[in-house]
C-alpha cells in the first residue's frame, strides 16, 4: 500500500477508468489543458486527448446535460462541477434529467454519469465559495451521494461510481485535495452503500462524514486521553442512502449518538440521522441524539468569524461532556 | 418523397390528428389525468422531419408535446395510448405519462417537461455519437419559447464547438403557452438567434410538407455528413390550446381561422387529389380506417391493460443488484 494524497487518488481512478474503457471520459472547467483547479485530471490530457478530457465552456447545467444525454448512449461520463457553489447551477439537469429518467422510463433508460464537486469551508474564500450542499442532494430519489473522508475511499468510491449504473454525486472537499493516505496498490472498488467504524468505543458514537470524521477522531482522542471516555466514530461515506443498519448497530452498543456536520443543521445529515435513530433503535438511547453544527450564517470572509461559524474538534468534546456528564 | 411516400405521410398525418383528437375526449372522460398537449396543427412537423431522417435509428428527443414524433419514430400507438392511460403496458410502464412518452428500442429518447431541458442531453447524445463514430444523428425538437432558457444558448454554443451531429427542430408555433413570441423575445425569427453561435440555420413553412421535408433534407444530410450541427425553425400553428386548460384569450378568432386554412393535412391532401393521386372518396374512406383502428384497437387495449402494481412502486428508481453497491467486486 502507497501513500497519496486525496488529488492523486481521484487521478489514478479517472486513469484507470480511462485506460480501460475508451468511452470514460472526463468534462468540466479547466481540467485539460490546466489540468484541473485541484489536479484531479493532472496530465491526462496529454494521454487521452480533447476528446476526452474535455474543457467545458462555463455552462454548468448544460454541460452537466450533455454529460447525461451522452451517458444514454453508453458513454461514462465523469463530470467535475468545479465547486458545489456552481453545481447549483447544474441542479435542473441533475435532478430533472439524470435522477429520474430511469423512472420516468418505466426503466429503459439510465444515466450513468458521475458528478464530482468540492464543497465546504476552506481558508476565508467567501459566502459565495464556502456551501456544504449535501443536504441538497442526498433527499432526491434515483441519485446516490457519496463522501469520502480519505484518499482510499476517493479512489474506489470513484472507481465504482464509474462503473455503477446510477447516478452518483461525489462531495468532495476543497481543504482535503492535499491530505495523504494509504490507497491499495491493486484495483479496488469500495461499495457505494454503508459506512465505516474508523474507531471502535463504548460510551458514545460520533458520526461524521468527510471533513467531520476527522474532526471526530480529534475529539475521541481528546476524550479518550483527558476524560476516559471511548467514543466510536463512525463514518458516513454515503448520504444517500444513508446506513440505517450502520447506524442502529453502533448506537446499540454506545447507547449515545452525537452527529457531526460541518453544513448547517437545518434538513441535514444530523436532522436525517437523529429521524433514522428514532425510528430504528429509540429504545436503546440513554441520551437524546445532539447534533454539532454549523451556524446558520452565509459564510463570514473575516477568518476568526468564519472560524466561529464552522464547528471544530472542541465543540465535539464539549457536546459529548454535556451528554454524559451533564455540564 | 414519390408519390406513394405522400400517400402515406398523409395517412399518418390524418392518423396523428385523430389519434391526438381521441385523446382530447379520452381527458374529457377522465379516462386520461395530468397535463395533457395536443399536436393539431403541427404535424407536418414532427411527420416531414422525421420522413427525411431515419427514424429508429437517429436519436429523437423533444418536450412534453411528444406523442406524434415518439409514434413517427415507431413506437405503436396502443403503446402510447395506454401510457397516456397510465397502464402498465404503456411505453414508459405508467410511470411516466403523456408528458414521458420513452421508447428506446426506436430510439425515441424521450420527452421531457422541463423547458429548454432537452437541449443539453440531445447535445450529449451527440457526443456520444461522435465518439462511437456511428452514422446517427442526434434530433431535438422544441418550441420557440424553449429559446428563451439558458440551456439554448450554451447547448447550441457547445454544439458549434465541438462539431457536434445534432440538428435543431424548432416547431416555432408563435406563442409560449399564452405569450405570443414578439412579447417575450427580442428576436422573433429564431433562425437567426442559431446564428450567433455561427450555426448554420434556415427557416420554413411548417404547414406544408413538402417543403419540410425538403428543408429537413437539407439539414438531415448537413448533419448527417459530418459538417456539424444545424437548425431549422419551422413556422406552424397549433390549433388546441396550450394543453388541456387554456383560456384561449390570447389570440384572437380571426388568428385561428386564417392558421386553419393552412391545415397541413388539407394542403397535401388538396395537391394529391389536384394531382390525380387520390380522390376525396379515398381520403374520406382513409378517415373511417384511422377512426376504426383508434376506437376498436387502440382505446380498448389501453383501457384493458392492467394498472402498474403498487408492489413495483419503488422499481426503476435506482439500477437493481449493482455490483458495485455493496462491495465484494476485485
Ligand atoms: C422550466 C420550465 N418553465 C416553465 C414551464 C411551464 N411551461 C410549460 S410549456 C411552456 C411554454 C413553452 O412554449 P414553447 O417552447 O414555444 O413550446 P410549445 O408549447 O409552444 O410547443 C411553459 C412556460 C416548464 N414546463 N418548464
Ligand atoms: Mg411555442
Amino acid at each position: 500500500m502507497a501513500e497519496i494524497m486525496y488529488w492523486e487518488a481521484i487521478r489514478r481512478a479517472h486513469d484507470e477508468e480511462m485506460a480501460r474503457d475508451p468511452l470514460v471520459i472526463a468534462m468540466g472547467e479547466d481540467i485539460g489543458v490546466a489540468g484541473g483547479t485541484y489536479k484531479a485530471t493532472k496530465g491526462l490530457y496529454d494521454k487521452y486527448g480533447p476528446q476526452r478530457i474535455i474543457d467545458t465552456p462555463i455552462s454548468e447545467n448544460s454541460f452537466t446535460g450533455l454529460g447525461i444525454g451522452a451517458s444514454f448512449l453508453g458513454v461514462r461520463p465523469i463530470i467535475e462541477l468545479m465547486s458545489v457553489n456552481f453545481a447549483w447551477l447544474a441542479m435542473d439537469q441533475i435532478f430533472n434529467s439524470a435522477a429520474k429518467v430511469r423512472y420516468m422510463s418505466g426503466g429503459q433508460l439510465t444515466a450513468p454519469v458521475v458528478i464530482r464537486s468540492p464543497g465546504g469551508t476552506a481558508h476565508q474564500l467567501g459566502a459565495q465559495h464556502s456551501a456544504r450542499m449535501e443536504k441538497v442532494f442526498m433527499g432526491i430519489a434515483g441519485l446516490r451521494v457519496v463522501t469520502p473522508s480519505n484518499p482510499k475511499q476517493a479512489y474506489g468510491l470513484l472507481k465504482s461510481a464509474v462503473r455503477c449504473n446510477d447516478p452518483v454525486f461525489i462531495n468532495e472537499h476543497e481543504l482535503m485535495y492535499n491530505m495523504k493516505g494509504e490507497v491499495p496498490d491493486g484495483e479496488y472498488f469500495h461499495p457505494l452503500e454503508g459506512s465505516e467504524v474508523t474507531r471502535q468505543g463504548r460510551d458514545v458514537t460520533l458520526f461524521g462524514y468527510n471533513i467531520s470524521v476527522h474532526w471526530s477522531m480529534q475529539a475521541a482522542e481528546i476524550l479518550a486521553k483527558q476524560h476516559g471516555i471511548e467514543a466510536e466514530v463512525v463514518d458516513l461515506y454515503s448520504l444517500a442512502p444513508l446506513d440505517r443498519a450502520g447506524i442502529r448497530e453502533s448506537v446499540s452498543k454506545t447507547h449515545r449518538a452525537v452527529i457531526v456536520e460541518e453544513a448547517e443543521a437545518p434538513v441535514g445529515v444530523g436532522a436525517e440521522v437523529m429521524a433514522i435513530i428514532n425510528e430504528e433503535c429509540f429504545f436503546e438511547l440513554d441520551a437524546a441524539p445532539v447534533r454539532v453544527s454549523a451556524k446558520m450564517v452565509p459564510t463570514p470572509f473575516n477568518h476568526t468569524l468564519e472560524k466561529a461559524s464552522i464547528p471544530n474538534a472542541k465543540d465535539v468534546v464539549a457536546a459529548v461532556l454535556k451528554m454524559i456528564s451533564g455540564k | 418523397m414519390n408519390a406513394a411516400d405522400k400517400k402515406r405521410v398523409l395517412r399518418e398525418m390524418l392518423f396523428a390528428r385523430r389519434f391526438e383528437e381521441r385523446c382530447y375526449e379520452a381527458y374529457v372522460e377522465r379516462k386520461i389525468g395530468g397535463f395533457l398537449h395536443l399536436y393539431p396543427g403541427q404535424e407536418a412537423c414532427a411527420i416531414g422531419v422525421m420522413e427525411a431522417a431515419r427514424p429508429g435509428h437517429d436519436y429523437v428527443i423533444t418536450g412534453y408535446r411528444d406523442h406524434i414524433h415518439a409514434i413517427k419514430c415507431g413506437t405503436d400507438p396502443k403503446a402510447v395510448m395506454a401510457e397516456l392511460f397510465a397502464r402498465e403496458t404503456g411505453c414508459s410502464k405508467g410511470r411516466g405519462g403523456s408528458m414521458h412518452i420513452f421508447d428506446v428500442e426506436h430510439r425515441f429518447m424521450g420527452g421531457y417537461a422541463l423547458v429548454g431541458g432537452p437541449f443539453p442531453l440531445a447535445v450529449g447524445m451527440a457526443k456520444a455519437i461522435q465518439m462511437k463514430g456511428g452514422d446517427e444523428i442526434s434530433i431535438c425538437f422544441l418550441g420557440d419559447a424553449a429559446n428563451n432558457q439558458g440551456t439554448f444558448h450554451e447547448s447550441l454554443n457547445m454544439a458549434a464547438v465541438w462539431n457536434l451531429p445534432v440538428l435543431f427542430i424548432c416547431e416555432n408555433n408563435l406563442y409560449g403557452i399564452g405569450t405570443a413570441t414578439h412579447r417575450s423575445t427580442a428576436v422573433t425569427d429564431q433562425y437567426k438567434r442559431a446564428c450567433s453561435y455561427g450555426i448554420t440555420s434556415n427557416q420554413t413553412d411548417g404547414q406544408d410538407i413538402d417543403q419540410v421535408y425538403a428543408a429537413a433534407k437539407v439539414a438531415v444530410d448537413f448533419v448527417r455528413s459530418g459538417q456539424g450541427p444545424y437548425f431549422l425553425e419551422l413556422m406552424t400553428y397549433r390549433y388546441r390550446g396550450h394543453s388541456m386548460s387554456d383560456s384561449g384569450a390570447y389570440r384572437t378568432k380571426d388568428e385561428v381561422e386564417e392558421w386553419g386554412k393552412r391545415d397541413p393535412i388539407i394542403i397535401l391532401r388538396d395537391r394529391l387529389i389536384a394531382a390525380g393521386e387520390i380522390t376525396l372518396e379515398d381520403y374520406q374512406a382513409m378517415d373511417k380506417e384511422i377512426f376504426a383502428a383508434i376506437e376498436n384497437e387502440i382505446i380498448p387495449y389501453a383501457e384493458n391493460s392492467p394498472e402498474p402494481k403498487v408492489e413495483e412502486l419503488e422499481k426503476y428508481v435506482l439500477a437493481e443488484n449493482d455490483p458495485y453497491v455493496k462491495g465484494g467486486v476485485r
